[in-house]
Parts: structure tokens; sequence; C-alpha cells
């Protein structure tokens, strides 16, 4: 357990092919944050498209035919959106990078349960992201069919939905090694007194959604591969009988049913909202506590709150599918489930609102993103209720109303609070804080224009546009009275682009920067066992001189009678 | 450094880590075939005769052959980790060469029922219940080659290991015996849903 074996390692196997969590963490940070600005890059140009429809391309344009988007690449850019931002951004980002870094320090292990397939899991996610990236490059161009990849428009797409399906299959697999790594390291490897109820929120969060990923990824790998077999064998599982395609009669056996992708397909996709969720109101929650100087008000319940969302998250998938006439029966069945699920995350998010009642908040950066979070999540929930009563959902099914609402969730929320968490872990994996005044400026930027871009979503969704159009609704008469905001939202797309100019700036000058002396181990004067019992960063292989004994609860902040606001968790 | 509970077991899971880590890996394989199995039942309630009409005739005899098959090699699968629990190296040997050769013998029998079908045309793109019948088993057979990979492994280079660290490498054996059954008892519910029902 200690550090006694120390020996030196090679270049390679320190920094390119590690096992140690923490580098496996960076590494995954690090690609995460080059595919989010890739997938928000393919957004900016879209949004050119929407804003000024079949007008050339500014600086750009060169890359494209005529210079302009054509529809057939409109349509491959949203799938591949969807599916970079989704599978090679968020999700790596706050299970690969957060669970990996944080997850064995705060529990006091000297590492994750299994080094080498945290490893695999690192180079499987890469791969994966190599062939998603590769596709852009085949004949017909990456995927079209929108990242949910519906058939039979997906059974018959170009050869881009292919590599699509290999590279989702090369990800499945990356979550899974990751994820069961990270459930067997939190129950096996709790240092002596870490008992459940003293484990940090973060760590509750991560186990339940390391869960949803080991259940809920293999349905869609079962259907990835029963789409290969359609495709690349000619099998007929998601092609009806007599399907006609461009004036003809398909060539195929038939007999199969294309709601059975959607099935397939929503099993997984409704549990991975909340594995996008979960995380973030993981690290919310920490940076809560401990800029208010309070404990976190009842964490029992956000607990319970976060296995019950766990569960409940398996038997709501349909309400994806309220208008494939899937019938009566069915839609209330899964419109009484869906309502049920909001309870727990009203539940969380009032827990974290309360506990600022009464708080000495310190407003710096990271608290700022975390405070963000609450009313942007609050937004994104509560618009989710009219979509997920089967009447309303009618209505709004498709429309940009539904754009806004799941964006409001991921974007100003997950997106926040993964900057909220690196702006409050960066100290410990540097030992250096991020420069405050620029931070300011890329919070406050990113507010006002996160909330332009998906603000007016829900106005023109409203009016009835549909989400897939590559003109905007410009053909449309029933969206001419809302198309002037396609202008806006793009402007603020845009400005969000450049909003992130202070954040790029901030984080390279703080790793360069240098430091006199030692680095505080504890800046935030935090109780939890990554800040409290470790030397001053960078961390070393094996985390901890000593295994650290835990004696009380993640949240003693301000406890009457202490010498300090705050008590360690190892203090006994 | 030393991950802990490699070997010894956790006091209050009374686990080692690779056996957790194994339960959990066959939970997300259950959800696997369990999607594929939604999927087979899908199509048949979907079907207006099943199986299609014109479509080929499995093979019983062939396949309840297999069955047994598979079912010994878990049985000598469990006799190769029980043999190293008493220390007989030499008895582990006999039994995991036993397992791998009736693995062995299950694909054999697997390629002459596949290569029959084919050769009469039944390809997986002849109907629905054939499509079904080539990705379940093809991908059970898959799972019978990479447990194929680690008991060979097992058997061969990796036995080393029982010289230098006996305790983790019957570890190593139980959690590939877990596997095993598992892979067995997915053929034991693909034997009657695709042949008999």
């Amino acid at each position: 357990m200690s550090s006694q074996d120390h020996h030196e390692e090679s270049f390679i196997s320190k920094y390119i092919f590690s096992q140690d969590h923490k580098w496996i963490g960076i590494q995954y940070g690090f690609t995460s944050l080059i595919f989010l600005l890739f997938g928000f890059t393919l957004m900016m140009i879209m949004r050119w498209q929407l804003a000024y429809p079949d007008t050339v391309i500014p600086f750009i344009g060169g890359l494209f035919e005529n210079g302009m988007l054509s529809p057939d690449m409109y349509n491959s850019f949203g799938a591949m959106h969807g599916t970079i931002m989704i599978f090679l951004g968020v999700v790596p980002m706050v299970v690969g990078a957060f669970g990996n870094y944080l997850v064995p320090l705060q529990i006091g292990a000297p590492d994750m349960a299994f080094p080498k397939l945290n490893m695999a899991s690192y180079w499987t996610y890469l791969a994966g992201g190599v062939v998603m990236i590769y596709s852009f490059f085949v004949p017909g161009g990456a995927a079209n069919s929108g990242w949910t990849s519906y058939p039979p428009l997906s059974d018959i797409a170009t050869t881009g939905q292919t590599i699509w399906l290999f590279g989702m299959i090369f990800l499945i697999t990356s979550s899974l090694l990751g994820s069961m790594n990270i459930i067997v390291t939190i129950v096996q490897l709790r240092v002596e007194g870490l008992t459940w109820d003293r484990l940090p929120f973060f760590v509750w969060a991560q186990f339940v959604t390391s869960f949803l990923l080991v259940l809920a990824f293999p349905p869609l790998e079962a259907a990835g591969v029963l789409q290969l077999m359609d495709r690349l064998v000619g099998t007929s599982f998601f092609l009806p009988s007599g399907l006609v395609v461009g004036g003809e009669v398909l060539n195929v056996s038939g007999g199969g049913s294309p709601l059975l992708w959607q099935h397939l397909f929503w099993f997984l996709a409704h549990p991975e909202v909340y594995v996008l969720v979960l995380p973030a109101m993981g690290v919310v929650a920490e940076i809560i506590a401990n800029n208010t100087r309070k404990p976190l008000w009842g964490y029992k319940s956000i607990v319970f709150a976060t296995v019950w969302l766990g569960f409940m998250s398996f038997i709501v998938w349909a309400h994806h599918m309220f208008i494939t006439g899937m019938g009566q029966a069915m839609s209330i069945f899964f419109q009484t489930t869906t309502m049920i699920i909001s309870i727990p995350s009203v539940i969380i998010l009032s827990a974290l609102f309360i506990t600022l009642w009464g708080g000495r908040i310190r407003f710096n950066t990271p608290m700022l993103f975390a405070l963000s979070f609450l009313p942007m999540f609050g937004i994104g929930g509560l618009t989710g209720l009219p979509l997920g009563l089967a009447p309303t959902d009618i209505h709004l099914h498709d429309t940009y109303y539904v754009i806004g609402h799941f964006h409001y969730v991921v974007a100003p929320g997950t997106i926040f609070a993964i900057f909220a968490g690196i702006y409050f872990w960066f100290p410990k994996i540097t030992g250096k804080k991020l420069n405050e005044g620029l931070g300011k400026v890329h919070f406050f930027f990113s507010l006002i224009f996160m909330n332009g871009i998906f603000m007016p979503m829900f106005i023109q969704g409203l009016a009835g546009v549909s989400r897939r159009l590559a003109d905007g609704g410009t053909s449309y008469a029933h969206a001419a009275g809302v198309l002037h905001w396609n202008e806006f939202m793009s402007m603020s797309a845009w400005l969000l682009g450049l909003a992130q100019i202070p954040f790029i700036i901030n984080f390279f000058m703080t790793i360069f920067k240098k430091i006199d002396g030692v680095a505080d181990p504890n800046p935030w004067q935090s109780t939890t066992i990554e800040w409290t019992d470790t030397t001053s960063p960078p961390l070393g292989h094996g985390n901890f001189e000593t295994a650290p004994v835990v004696h009380r609860g993640p949240y003693e902040y301000s406890v009457e009678g202490a010498s300090e606001d705050f008590i360690p968790q190892t203090k006994k | 450094m030393q991950i802990p509970y490699n070997e010894e077991l956790r006091p209050d899971t009374g686990l080692y880590n690779a056996k957790l880590g194994i339960w959990i890996f066959l939970a997300s394989e259950i959800m696997l075939f369990g999607g594929l199995f939604s999927a087979y039942i899908m199509l048949r309630v979907g079907a207006p005769v099943w199986p299609p009409l014109g479509t080929a005739e499995l093979n019983i005899p062939m396949a309840t052959f297999n069955t047994v098959v598979l079912i010994t090699s878990s049985v000598t699968m469990v006799m190769a980790w029980a043999s190293l629990k008493m220390n007989n190296f030499a008895k582990f040997k006999m039994y995991m060469g036993l397992t791998l050769l009736f693995s062995a013998i299950f694909l054999v029998v697997k390629y002459f029922e596949y290569s029959a079908k084919l050769s009469h045309g039944f390809t997986p793109a002849h109907d629905t219940f054939l499509a079904i019948y080539y990705t379940m088993t093809g991908l059970h057979v898959l799972h019978i080659i990479g447990g194929m990979i680690v008991n060979g492994y097992l058997w061969l280079p990796g036995s080393k290991m029982w010289e230098t660290n006996p305790e983790r490498f019957t570890n190593r054996v139980e959690v590939s015996g877990l596997y095993w059954h598992f892979v067995d008892l997915v053929w034991i519910f693909l034997f009657p849903s695709l042949y008999l029902l």
C-alpha cells in the first residue's frame, strides 16, 4: 500500500500506456475536451446554414462543395454532433475523467481495482473516437440518420452508418470496462471506516451511474449487432415486408420491425440521460457543500433519491415513442413512470437549493458554475414534463422544443458542472488554481450565450418548427413568425465559441505558470480524503503515503466548537 | 504499489476483486443476450406464422448432442478448479484439457450445422427466423471462442503462475469458470427457444 516499491517508470509506461488512474483520468479529460470542442464546431457550422440558408460559409467555406453545407452534410453533421457530444465528449468526461481521477482518491484507494482494464478502457475509447472521425472520409460521408439511427432509414443509409456502428461497439466496450472497474473499486477498495453512509455524494453518483452503464449499454450493443447484420449480411431485423425505396420494393425478405430498434435504442438511451446528469449532480453537490461551508442538506434523502432514480430510469424509455403507434396502454404506463421519475430529481435539486440557505457562500468560479447548474438543470427538467405526457408530446414531438429541453439538461446543465469540476479540482491535479478573473469572464459570457442559444428553441418548438430541417424552416409557412430567432441563436452560438477562449488561455497559462515553494494540498479547505490526506500535488502512483482511516462523514463544515470551519473525514 | 483484495477476501463483502468484477460483467452479458431474446420475442410475436414458411428445419439431434457436450465441459471446468483447490496440478491440466476438447467438439458440430444450412441456400438473409438464429448462435459461438482463448492461456502459458502465486492462479481459473458456466447457460436457453419451441 505504501509507496516503497517506487521505481523509475519509462516515459511510455508513465505517460502513454499508463496504468495510473490519475493519468488515465487526465488522458480521458484531455481527449474528451477536444471532442467537445470538435462537436461544438460542427454545430457552429450548422448554425450558419440555419441562420443564412444556402449562402457561402465565411472563412472555412473552401472546405465544402460550393462553399455551402449541403442538406446531406447537414444531416451528417447533426448525427455526428449528437454522437460526439454524448459518447465521445460528456460521458468520457464525467465518468472517464472525473470518475477515474476522483473515485479512488475519495475512497482512499491506491488505484482502481483493475489498472490494466482501466488502461484498456481508455484506448478502446480512443479507438472508437478515431473510427468515428474516420467515418467523415468514407464515400457518402459520416452517418446521417440522426444520432438515434432509426431504421429503416439507417438500414439503407450510406457506408458511414456501418462505420458508426463499429465505432459504437468500441465505445460501448470501453464504457463497460470503465464502469465495471468503478463498481468493483467502490465496493472493494474503500478504506477502513469509510462506510456507505460516509461516502461523499460524488462517489454515490458514480456508483449508480456505473450500474446504469453496465446494464443499459448491452441492449444497444445487441441492437447494433442486429443493424450490422441488416447492413452487411442482408437480414431484415428492422425492415418490414414490402418496403418501397426510391419507387421500388426493396429486395429483402422483410418481416422485421423498425420499432424493435427504437425499443432497444431507448432502453439504453434513456438511462444514458441519467448517466449524463448524475455525475454532474455529484460534482455540483461537492462544490456547493464546500463553498457554502455547510453540510449537504438531506444527505440520506439525496442518496436514496439517486438509487431510486437509477432503478426508475430503466422503465421510462418508451416515453420517447408516444407517436409511434405503440398503443394507448403502453403510453399510459410510460407516462406514469415518467411522472414518477421526476420526483427523485426534484428531491436532489431541492436538497441542493436548501443547502444554500444560511450558508456563508464563497462566490468563486467553480461555485458560480455549480450554482448556475441548479436553475439551468431546473429549466431543462421542468420543460421535460410536457414531453413526458403523451397528449402534449404529440404536438411537441420532434420540434425544436425537444432540442431546447435536453440541451438545457446537458449543455448549461452537465457541461457547466464539468467546468465547475475542472475549476475546482484543477489545483488537485496541478497544484495551481486557475485564474479567477478569466474564470469569471468565461462563466458570465457562457451563461448569457448558452441561454441565448437554447431559450428561443422553446419558442420555435411551440410554433411547431421541426428539429431536422436543413434550412431551419425557411420552406415552411408556419415557421415564418419565429424564423428571425435563427440568426439570434446562431450569433449566440458563435459568441459562446468566443467565450471559451478565456478558458483555453487560462488553462494553458496556469499549467505553465511557475509557483514558489510547495503547493497547498487543500486550497479550498475541504473535508474529503482527496484533499486532506494526500501530499502536495502532483501525486505519485499509489496516491497515499499511508492508508487513511476515516472517522466521520464527508461534510463536517462549520461544526460548533471546532477550531476550524471544517473537520477532515480522517480526523478522530 | 499493491492493490488490496486481489487474492485475499475483503472481510465485509467476502469477495476478492476479480470475482465481483466477473459477476458485474456477467450481469452486462445477461443484458446483451436479454436484448437479443427480446428481439427474438418481438419478431416472433409480430410474425404471421412462426417459423416462417419455407424456412430451414434445424437439426435437433445435433443440437441435443451439443447440449450434452457443453454441459460436460462445464463439469470438467469445475473439476479443473477443484483440482487446484486440492493442490493437484496434474489433474488440473487434464480437466482443463478436456474442457478445451469439449469446446472444440461443440464448434465442430456447429460448423457442420451451419454449412449444411448454408449449402442449401438457407442464409441469414432468407427470413427473420434464420436471421435471429444465425445472430444469436453466432454471438454465442464468439463467446465460446473467447472462453477457449482464456482457458487455453490458463492451460498452457498462464499456468506458470501456479509456481509463483498459486492462490491468484486458482482465482483466475474460478473466474474463467464462472464465465464458462454463463456461456453454457446461454446455450441452455438458446436450445429450447430456437430448436424446440
